[in-house]
């Protein structure tokens, strides 16, 4: 008899989702879904508005990487005014997103998903999160607050504000960055740097009790997608985009990100508000590609910084080729991490980081504009249309989790096929179905989300409709349904 | 010659204070250190009484009256903080929120507005009335300038500053009541206004983000509109 599970809501991931799973006859899993089930509308809440208030109002899309969509937006209000920003602008705009890196890594990594790799994935729901990680290994817990908490440090004293900040402008920035200020972030980078280093240390040795994991955590052939700069290291806030395949040969290379409706397509499918961005040449639904922390270091050939490089050979060395598992994303965010750290210490280090001039002006010249940028998940695009006063009449926002919605989706078919069984159904399985969605590190709201809070729901439907079984998480309430 | 006017002795919370018979209310009370809300007033321009967050009661008369457009008098009792009067201010905020699209959080005035400054100290954190959430345009004609009708309260401090201080009248209301709006001229943009000097002072004394000055987005620049008050001293020969 064919039935279907639902997980809903999808825990410790940023926004609300529903996972359904199709079981078959034989009571094997025939088909999963990921289903988004919030709609925002920012592409149309915009149009009328001026495009300079763009960084401000398409900020509001999130709150955890409320930097990405800033800066992806002011990179399309330049090209509204083609223009080029202050070489000291450009450089704090790079240390902003960077500091948002990290700290949106640190909690994807030590607030979501350390539960389920220190505790495993079949430990009790109550003891499986934070404050369990913070009784059974105090340092690492202390790590991941830390590191995040410089991360938001970098963003307030650079631009004032921890989330949803004004201060980067078309044009520019709105103020430069002070030496005493500099001087401050720069004292703190060696501490940091040090808890990266040890939590990548104790990483390394953990992730080796998560083979089985490992092997089936959305593990399979995909393109992969990200800006590249021209030294050939990841480009965060600039490069140009690059394709790779599963053996790490280039597939296109040096694609202008204005012109990315050339090869990315857009498809829709009813049972989700996320759209599914496909490479174009390949077709829908082949075109499947990946984004984020997992792409961003299989695309390159270098680091580019010192200790992160050579981690980044160890991490490359794991495959021939690229690095498949989507179980790789966590080792790949920590990288990273460290990555971001040494990089904010090289930019903060360059004298012209404290030149007063930080903003150019200039008036509407270009009718249409496109901004790309890094995000923490991957590469996010802004694509805006204006009319001649600067009004825009049209806008298009591609969302890095978006590009990884084909990933996810076949990623947790993947996973279910191998863990789930429904006539044993068990926490640790329903673990492990969220657990893939959580390595991907999905914003879908792209907003906050309360930690663990909701209860989590797994029901056996059968075709005629009927609940043949049904367990809940208990949420922190303590109500049990 | 127009008589020297009198000297009225009145109570304003209680406190005992003398005022000359041609100030109002809200002169009286803020010259002795006593704050009533206010957002359509200004130093400097006419009073129109439009926004009545000023109401005050006043002892022997059931009706509140605007304390910005009352005149003082002999033996006044004037009570400017009760919970009726804190009761009707928070439901004037909450109104003029409703009526247009004030979204703070990605206003250009954020944090720099009055209209957000007396939500606050009114504690205003929600809106029980549904948002009429209208459809209104915003006219970035103006070479320098823009007006965004969504953030306007229409406390007309730009119309008056415009024909008082400027003496332009480019400003002015079109429609009655919830319907009105600001226009310039004949409603014709902005940028194509004949009488416009654009000399700022309408986005100067424009409490919200509805008049700005397309070059500060983003730049956390507030606005001044005490240079009203200098101008008239000088114009008086004060100064």
């Amino acid at each position: 008899m064919s039935k279907t599970i639902t997980i809903d809501p999808v825990t410790r991931i940023e926004g609300h989702a529903k996972i359904t799973l199709q079981l078959d006859e034989q009571g094997e899993v025939s088909e999963a879904y990921f289903h988004v089930t919030q709609f925002r509308g920012f592409e149309r809440i915009c149009v009328g508005r001026p495009f300079y208030e763009m960084p401000y109002l398409m900020e509001r899309i999130c709150g955890i990487c409320p930097v990405s969509h800033l800066l992806a937006s002011a990179k399309a209000c330049d090209a509204l005014l083609a223009m080029k920003v202050p070489p000291s602008a450009g450089k704090l705009r790079r240390i902003l997103n960077l500091a948002q890196l990290i700290q949106s890594h640190a909690l994807s990594f030590f607030y979501l998903s350390s539960p389920d790799l220190l505790m495993g994935m079949d430990a009790d729901p109550k003891e499986r999160n934070l404050f369990g990680v913070m009784r059974k290994h105090p340092e690492l817990g202390r790590g991941g607050i830390r590191l995040r908490q410089f991360g938001q440090q970098v963003i307030e004293t650079l631009a004032g504000k921890r989330i949803h900040p004004a201060w980067v402008v078309p044009g520019g920035v709105n103020e430069p960055l002070t030496i005493e200020k500099r001087d401050k972030l720069l004292a703190q980078i060696p501490e940091v740097v040090a808890i990266a280093q040890k939590t990548l240390s104790w990483f390394k040795i953990e992730f080796e009790t998560f083979r089985e994991e490992i092997r089936t955590f959305a593990n399979f052939p995909s393109l992969f997608m990200g800006l590249v700069t021209p030294d050939e290291r990841a480009g965060y806030y600039e490069g140009k985009l690059r394709f790779t395949d599963s053996h790490g040969n280039i597939v296109a290379d040096k694609l202008e990100a204005v012109n990315y409706p050339d090869y990315l397509g857009e498809a829709v499918e009813p049972f989700t508000f996320m759209k599914f961005p496909y490479y174009k040449p390949l077709g829908y639904p082949d075109g499947i590609y990946r984004v984020g922390p997992l792409a961003r270091l299989n695309l390159v050939e270098n680091c580019g910084t010192p200790l992160a490089q050579q981690e980044w050979v160890e991490f490359r060395a794991l495959e021939r080729g690229a690095v498949l598992s989507s179980f790789h994303y966590h080792y790949a965010r920590l990288i990273e991490i460290l990555f971001a750290l040494e990089h904010i210490e090289e930019y903060l280090l360059d004298p012209i980081i404290t030149k007063s001039h930080a903003r150019y002006s200039a008036s509407l010249n270009n009718l249409e504009g496109i901004g790309c940028c890094e995000a923490p998940r991957g590469t996010l695009i802004h694509h805006y249309r204006v009319d001649e006063q600067g009004l825009i009449t049209w806008a298009n926002l591609v969302i890095a989790t978006g590009h990884n919605n084909l990933a996810m989706n076949r990623g947790l078919l993947q996973t279910a096929r191998h863990f789930v069984r429904s006539e044993q159904l068990t926490e640790g399985m329903l673990n492990r179905v969220e657990a893939v969605i959580r390595a991907f590190d999905p914003c879908l709201s792209c907003s906050t989300h309360a930690y663990g809070q909701m209860p989590l729901q797994l029901r056996l439907i059968s075709h005629q409709g009927k609940v043949l079984d049904e367990i809940s998480r208990e949420s922190f309430s303590g109500k049990h349904e | 010659m127009n008589p020297a006017p009198a000297v009225k002795t009145l109570a304003i919370d209680g406190i005992d204070v003398s005022a000359s018979s041609d100030q109002t209310i809200l002169d009286a009370a803020r010259e002795n250190g006593i704050s009533i809300p206010t957002l359509c007033h200004l130093d400097g321009l006419t009073e129109v009484g439009a926004c009545r967050m000023c109401l005050v009661e006043l002892k022997g008369s059931t009706r509140l009256q605007p304390a910005c457009v009352t005149l003082v008098e002999e033996g006044m009792e004037v009570t400017t903080r009760t919970p009726r009067l804190e009761k009707y201010r928070r439901m004037v905020l909450e109104l003029l929120f409703a009526e247009r699209n004030h979204v703070c959080s990605v206003c250009v005035a954020n944090n720099m507005c009055e209209l957000q400054d007396q939500a606050k100290a009114h504690g205003v954190t929600h809106v029980r009335f549904p948002y009429r959430s209208p459809e209104l345009p915003v006219d970035v004609s103006h070479e320098r300038f823009a007006l965004d009708h969504n953030r306007c309260i229409l406390c007309t401090r730009c119309v008056r500053v415009c024909n008082e201080i400027e003496g332009a009248h480019t400003w002015d209301l079109l429609g009655r009541g919830v319907n009105s709006l600001l226009i310039s001229d004949l409603h014709q943009p902005w940028g194509e206004s004949d009488t416009c000097t654009s000399c700022g002072k309408c986005v100067q004394v424009c409490p919200t983000g509805a008049l700005f000055d397309k070059s500060k987005v983003g730049g956390k620049v507030r606005k001044n509109p005490d240079f009203l008050s200098y101008l008239n001293e000088m114009r008086e020969g004060l100064r």
